[in-house]
C-alpha cells in the first residue's frame, strides 16, 4: 500500500517535470534571444536606448517574479487579452530571464578590454561588426559559466507557474499531496526532482569558472 | 655567555621536518638564551623560515623536539596557546589587521586573549607605540601608515603580549630601503633592553653589530654557528664564506 | 478595453500598508537570522570540523538547487507531519532564514577565503585561538568585501518572500490577492504592489549601502 502509492507519486512527479524541463528550454531559450537584442542596445552607446534597458532591467530584477506573473495572467486578462497559464508562464519567464541575463553579459563584455573597441574601430568596423567579430567571441567565453549558473535560477523560477495553474513539479506535487496526504514525502521528492535538475548544471557552472579561472 | 648551570630558553632538539619528498629541516638543534641575539642567515629555500615558523607552532615538526622556557611546543589549541603568550613573532608582510587602528591592532590580544579592561588596552597600546617611536599614530589605519610604520605597529602588537622571546622573519625585507633603519633601530634598541630575539635577516652589517649569536643554515642543516664578528672575518666553511661574499 | 480605475484601491489601503510592513519585517527578521546562520555555516565550512564542513556543504547545495516555494512547502505542509506544526509566519520566517543561511553561507565563505593567510597566522601568533583569529580579525574586513554580493541576496530574498502568501501568510503579495478578490481590479493592485515592490528594493539597496559605509568605513 505504502509503496503502491510511493511509486504512483513519484512516477506522476517525473511526468509532470517534463512540463518543468520545456518551459525551463523555453524561457531560457526566449529569455537568451531577447537579452541578446536588449545586450545590443545596452552597449550600443545610443543613451535614449541604454537608458531604456537599464530601467527594464531595474523593473524585473527589481520586483517579485511572482508579481510579473500576475500582472501577465490576472492584470493583462482584464484588457481582453486572454493568455493561458502556459503562455503566461512562459512570456512572464522570458522577460525576467532577459533582464538577468543581459546584465550577466554586459558585466562580461565590459570586462573585455577597452583596447580591442578602439583597435577594431580602426580596422573600420562598424558597431554590430565589432560586436560580432571581436567583442563577443571573447566575452563568451567569460560568460559560459555565469550563464550556465543562472539557468538554475530559470529552472527554479518556473515553480511559480504552478501558482496560476500551470501544471509542472512543484503544482503536481500540490496536486498529488491533496489526493495522498502525504506531504512529507511528496514534497521531499518534488525538492529531489528539482534538485537532480539543477545539481548538475551548478556543478558545471563551477567547474567552468574553475577552468577559466585556470586559463587566465 | 650564559651560565651554565641555567636552562636555556629556548631548547631546539635534533627537528626534522619534511613538505612531502621534500626534507627542509634536517636535524637542527640549538639553544637560544635568556637575553640572546640569534641571527639567522642562510640562502633562499635553506629552511629558515620554516625553522623560526616550527618555534611558536605555525609549522609542525616530524621529529625532535622544541621547548620554550620549559613549554615544550606541541600540537593541541590549548598548550598552542601557552606557548605563544611566550612567543612573539613579527612577519615579513607586517600582517596588520586592516579594520583596525595602530592602537587598536596592539591593544586587540590583550583585550580578547588576557581579558584587559578598555582602561588597561589604552595604556598598553600607548606604551608599545611609543616605544616603537609611533605615540603619535594611535589612531591611524594601516593603510595610512607607511611601510616602516606599519612594521613598527606590528613589533608594538608582538610586544604587547609581553612575550619571552621575540621572531622576526625578515622584517625589513619588504621595505624600501630608505625605511629599514628605523626598523632596524627599534630592533636594536630591543636588543640592548635584554629582549631575547631570533631573527632571520638578510642584513649582515646587523647581524655582525648586533647579534650575539649566528647561525648559518645550509640545506636544511645549521652548517655553521658562532659569534657573529668572528665568523663575518673568518668563516669557517667555504660555502659560510661564499654566501658572505655573494651577499657582500 | 476597460478604464484603469486606481481610485478603487483606496478602501483597501489599511490591508495594503499592513501587507507592507509585514513583508518588510519577515524580511528584516530572517535576514538578521538568515546572516548568522550564513557566518555559522561559513565558519563550520572554513575552519570547522570535516564533518560539520560537510553537513553545511550538503546544507547549501540543497537549497541552492531546489525552489524557494518548494523549501516553503516541505516546512509548511511536510513538517507537521513529521510532527513540526508551525503557523503561516513562522514557516515563512523558518524557509527565508534557512534559505539566506544558504546563500549567505557561500558569500561569507568567499570573503572568508579571501583573508590573506597572513592575517590568520599573525592572530594566532598573538596567542588568539583560531575562533577568536576569526571573530576579531578575519570576520569584519570579510564582511566589509562581500557587503554588496550580501546586500544583493537579501534583496533577492525579499523579492522571494512574496510567495510565502501561497500558505496565507499575510505579506504584500497576499494583500494583493485579498484585494483583487474583492474588487475584481487585478491590474491596479497587480500594478501597484509591483511598484511598490519595486520601491521597497531601491530603498533596501540604498539602505543596505548606507549601513555598509557605517560599519565597514573607508580607511
Ligand atoms: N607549506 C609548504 N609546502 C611545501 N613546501 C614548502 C612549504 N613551505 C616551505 N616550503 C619549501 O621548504 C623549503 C624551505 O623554505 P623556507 O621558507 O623555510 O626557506 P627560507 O630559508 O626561509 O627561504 P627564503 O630566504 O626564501 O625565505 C623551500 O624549498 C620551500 O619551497
Ligand atoms: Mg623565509
Amino acid at each position: 500500500m505504502a509503496d503502491f502509492s510511493f511509486w504512483v507519486i513519484f512516477s506522476n512527479l517525473l511526468l509532470a517535470a517534463r512540463w518543468t524541463v520545456l518551459l525551463s528550454l523555453i524561457a531560457f531559450i526566449s529569455g537568451g534571444l531577447v537579452g541578446v537584442v536588449l545586450l545590443f542596445l545596452r552597449t550600443s552607446g545610443v543613451k535614449a536606448l541604454a537608458w531604456f534597458v537599464r530601467i527594464y532591467v531595474e523593473v524585473f530584477q527589481g520586483t517579485p517574479l511572482l508579481m510579473q506573473l500576475f500582472l501577465l495572467f490576472f492584470g493583462v486578462a482584464l484588457f481582453g487579452i486572454e493568455l493561458s497559464p502556459w503562455a503566461a508562464a512562459a512570456l512572464a519567464l522570458t522577460l525576467w530571464t532577459s533582464a538577468f541575463l543581459v546584465e550577466i553579459w554586459r558585466g562580461c563584455v565590459e570586462s573585455v578590454p577597452k583596447g580591442q573597441w578602439e583597435a577594431s574601430s580602426s580596422l573600420a568596423l562598424n558597431y554590430v561588426e565589432q560586436m560580432r567579430y571581436v567583442i563577443l567571441p571573447q566575452a563568451l567565453r567569460i560568460a559560459v559559466a555565469p550563464t550556465v549558473g543562472f539557468s538554475v535560477q530559470v529552472i527554479k523560477g518556473t515553480a511559480l507557474a504552478s501558482i496560476i495553474g500551470f501544471v509542472e513539479v512543484t503544482k503536481a506535487g500540490t496536486m498529488l499531496n491533496n489526493a495522498t496526504f502525504r506531504p512529507f514525502l511528496v514534497y521531499s521528492l518534488v525538492a529531489l526532482i528539482y534538485f537532480a535538475l539543477c545539481f548538475p548544471l551548478s556543478m558545471l557552472a563551477k567547474k567552468l569558472e574553475g577552468r577559466l579561472n585556470v586559463a587566465r | 655567555m650564559s651560565p651554565a648551570e641555567t636552562r636555556p630558553l629556548v631548547e631546539i632538539k635534533d627537528i626534522r621536518k619534511s613538505f612531502g619528498p621534500l626534507e627542509v629541516l634536517k636535524g637542527i638543534s640549538m639553544d637560544v638564551a635568556q637575553g640572546d641575539v640569534v641571527a639567522i642567515i642562510g640562502r633562499s629555500g635553506s629552511g629558515k623560515s620554516t625553522l623560526l615558523r616550527t618555534i611558536n607552532g605555525l609549522e609542525t615538526f616530524d621529529s625532535g623536539s622544541i621547548s620554550v622556557d620549559g613549554t615544550p611546543v606541541i600540537g593541541g589549541e590549548k598548550e598552542l596557546k601557552a606557548l605563544r603568550r611566550k612567543v612573539g613573532m613579527v612577519f615579513q608582510q607586517f600582517n596588520l589587521f586592516p579594520h583596525l587602528t595602530a592602537a587598536e591592532n596592539v591593544a586587540l590580544a590583550p583585550k580578547v586573549v588576557l581579558g584587559a579592561g578598555a582602561k588597561e588596552q589604552a595604556e598598553t597600546a600607548r606604551e608599545m607605540l611609543e616605544k616603537v617611536g609611533l605615540g603619535d599614530k594611535l589612531g591611524n589605519y594601516p593603510s595610512q601608515l607607511s611601510g616602516g610604520q606599519q612594521q613598527r605597529v606590528a613589533i608594538a602588537r608582538a610586544l604587547a603580549m609581553h612575550p619571552k622571546v621575540l621572531l622576526c622573519d625578515e622584517i625589513t625585507s619588504a621595505l624600501d630601503p630608505e625605511l629599514v633603519n628605523e626598523v632596524l633601530r627599534v630592533v636594536e634598541t630591543l636588543a640592548k633592553d635584554g629582549m631575547t630575539l631570533i631573527l632571520v635577516t638578510h642584513e649582515m652589517r646587523f647581524a655582525r653589530d648586533v647579534g650575539s649569536k649566528l647561525v648559518f643554515m645550509h640545506h636544511g642543516k645549521v652548517h655553521e654557528e658562532g659569534d657573529p664578528k668572528t665568523l663575518f672575518a673568518k668563516p669557517g666553511t667555504p660555502e659560510l664564506a661564499q654566501f658572505v661574499g655573494s651577499i657582500g | 478595453m476597460r478604464k484603469l480605475d486606481f481610485s478603487a484601491l483606496l478602501p483597501y489601503a489599511d490591508a495594503l500598508v499592513e501587507g507592507l510592513i509585514f513583508t518588510v519585517v519577515l524580511t528584516l527578521v530572517s535576514t538578521l537570522a538568515g546572516i548568522a546562520v550564513g557566518t555559522v555555516g561559513a565558519w563550520a565550512r572554513t575552519s570547522g570540523p570535516r564533518w560539520a564542513g560537510g553537513l553545511v556543504a550538503a546544507y547549501v547545495e540543497v537549497i541552492r538547487n531546489t525552489p524557494f516555494i518548494v523549501q516553503l512547502f516541505f516546512i509548511f505542509f511536510g513538517l507537521p507531519a513529521a510532527g513540526v506544526k508551525l503557523s503561516e509566519a513562522s514557516a515563512a520566517f523558518l524557509a527565508m532564514t534557512i534559505n539566506l543561511g544558504a546563500y549567505s553561507t557561500e558569500i561569507i565563505r568567499a570573503g572568508i577565503d579571501a583573508t590573506p593567510k597572513g592575517h590568520w597566522e599573525a592572530g594566532l601568533s598573538l596567542a588568539m585561538s583560531r575562533f577568536e583569529v576569526f571573530r576579531h580579525v578575519v570576520l569584519a574586513p570579510a564582511f566589509k568585501k562581500v557587503w554588496p554580493a550580501l546586500s544583493s541576496q537579501i534583496i533577492i530574498v525579499m523579492l522571494g518572500s512574496s510567495v510565502v502568501s501561497q500558505i496565507s501568510a499575510e505579506d504584500l503579495t497576499y494583500a494583493a490577492n485579498f484585494i483583487q478578490s474583492r474588487n475584481f481590479r487585478a491590474f491596479e493592485v497587480y500594478f501597484l504592489v509591483t511598484a511598490l515592490y519595486l520601491a521597497l528594493s531601491i530603498a533596501m539597496r540604498a539602505a543596505l549601502a548606507a549601513l555598509g559605509a557605517k560599519l565597514f568605513p573607508k580607511v
